[in-house]
Formats: structure tokens, sequence, C-alpha cells
């Protein structure tokens, strides 16, 4: 072995790990994305969001704020679906290493 | 105290979009890891059955028009059939790859609904336009659970049909009820001075 000549399994590798950080990646990006959006999408349209015109608001203008709900739906993604699917992702990695 | 229609739709929206990156990440992570956990499965199932619930409520109380009642219930049935099957399907009862075309039927059947409910043109207001679009969004996306039926390997298919339902998030987040599209509001949607 020598800078030239490595040992086959480490080349092999290389794709499933890429492939496996790709996927964590998108797992742990698709929340925070969402999030963002809803608060670029706040800033764009101020109106929808009661908080910034509270005169003469009722009860479901408060509960229901469109760009807070897409907010909130990011949110809830990554607290509480993404983290075990990263776990998953991984033990799958780690799995597939060991077999 | 009854909320507005427009306040149901973007509640709608939301959980709408939280069921695309449900179908997203599933697509992105494949079946086998995602459904290691059982919660996990029966995501996809539960939340078109809790849709189907509330779509029977809102049913109940769309009894101002008879065609909306009907669109409701009929959006309320195919959900809940869908989810009832797709329950059936992670559960191990139902094995067949074949079952998703219920999924299909449930798309296709709620697409013609919006599209047959809506009596006015695509620029009448711009919920008129809305129904237009999510009508034929869900009539075209019935190809994606057709796919996933006859050529269950490709995952064009499970990222098509995550696609399309955040898609109809976008579009019922847009939801006013009385808006105009494009600039255009029909003195008849309540427009005129």
């Amino acid at each position: 072995m020598n800078e030239l000549v490595t040992p086959r399994a480490q080349p092999a590798d290389e794709p499933r790990v890429a492939r496996k950080g790709l996927r964590v990646l998108a797992i742990e990006g698709i929340g925070p994305l969402t999030v963002l959006g809803g608060i670029v999408w706040a800033i764009a349209q101020p109106y929808r969001v009661t908080f910034f015109y509270p005169d003469g608001k009722a009860f479901w203008d408060w509960a229901v704020q469109p760009p807070l709900l897409a907010v909130l739906v990011g949110l809830l993604f990554s607290l509480v679906v993404a983290p075990g699917l990263v776990d998953d992702i991984e033990r799958e990695h780690g799995d597939a290493a060991e077999g | 105290m009854l909320p507005k229609a427009e306040i149901a739709h973007w509640l709608f929206a939301a959980g709408f979009l939280f069921f695309g990156l449900v179908l997203l990440a599933e697509a992105v992570v494949g079946t086998e890891v995602f459904r290691r956990r059982a919660w996990r499965a029966c995501l996809w199932p539960g939340l078109a059955l809790l849709a189907g619930a509330w779509l029977w409520v809102i049913a109940i109380f769309s009894t101002f028009s008879t065609l909306h009642l009907l669109a409701h219930s009929v959006w309320a049935q195919a959900a809940t059939a869908a989810g009832g099957v797709q329950l059936a399907v992670v559960r191990g009862r139902l094995t067949s790859q074949y079952w998703s075309l219920v999924t299909a039927a449930a798309l296709l059947v709620s697409g013609a609904s919006f599209l047959v409910h809506e009596q006015n043109g695509w620029l009448f207001a711009r919920s008129a336009f809305l129904h237009h679009l999510i009508g034929w969004t869900l009539v075209v996306a019935a190809i994606f659970p057709v796919g996933a039926a006859l050529r269950p390997r490709r995952a064009v298919w499970a990222y098509g049909l995550a696609a399309t339902w955040v898609a109809i998030a976008v579009m019922l987040f847009s939801d006013r009820d009385i808006a105009p599209i494009f600039g255009h509001l029909s003195d008849l949607a309540g427009g005129g001075p």
C-alpha cells in the first residue's frame, strides 16, 4: 500500500457514505427550509400576520395566521419526525457496514 | 364563532403541508427505513383518516349549499377510504402493490369533485381559480399512485405524490373568500361597488 494504491474497501465505501450524508442533510434540511419559507412569507405579506395588524381582529384571526402555521409545521417536522429518521438512517448505515 | 371558510382552508393547508413533508421524508429515506418505527409508518394513513374525520365535520356545516355538502362529503369519503386502506397496508393486512390504486381513485374523485362543484370560470375570483387549479392538480396527480402500483421500485412516484401535497398546501394557503385573481374580480363575486 502507498499513496497510489489504497485498500479496495475505502473507495468502495465512499459513494455509500456520500449518499447517507445527502439523505441526512435532506431530512435535517426539510424542517428549517419550511420555517424559513414561513418567515420569508411573513416578511413579504405582513398583513397576513395578525400580530402586525391587531386592530379589529377576531379570535380566528389570532388563532390561524398562515405564515406562522407554515413555521409551526416546519418546527413540528424538525422536532418530531426528523431526529428519529436521522437515527434510523445512521443505524441502517451501521448495519450495512457491519454486514 | 364558526370560522370563515378561508380559515378552515388555511388549517387544512397546514395539515397538507405536514402531510407533504412526511411523504417527502419517506421518499428520501425509502419505505423500509421510514417504517422502522410503528408510529411513523402509521403517520400517512393516520393523517388521511384525521383529514377524513375533519372533512366529515365540515360537511355537516356545509348545509348552505347542496353542492358544497356533496363535495365535502366526497372528499371526506375519499380521504377515509385511502387512509383506511393504507393503514391496512402498513400493518401488513394487505400486501398487494395494487392497493395504491385506491389512493389514485381517491385523488381522481377528489379532483373531479373540485371541478364539478365550481360553477364559475377560472378568472371569476381567486377561489374559483384555485378550485380549478386544485381540481386539475389532483386529477393529474392520480398518475403517481398508479405508477407506484405498476412500477413500485421507481422513486419518482413517491416524490411526485409528496410534491403534490406541498403544492396543494400552497394553493390552499393562497385562498381568500373574496379576492381578485391576476387583478380580476367579477362584480358577481362581490368585487363590485
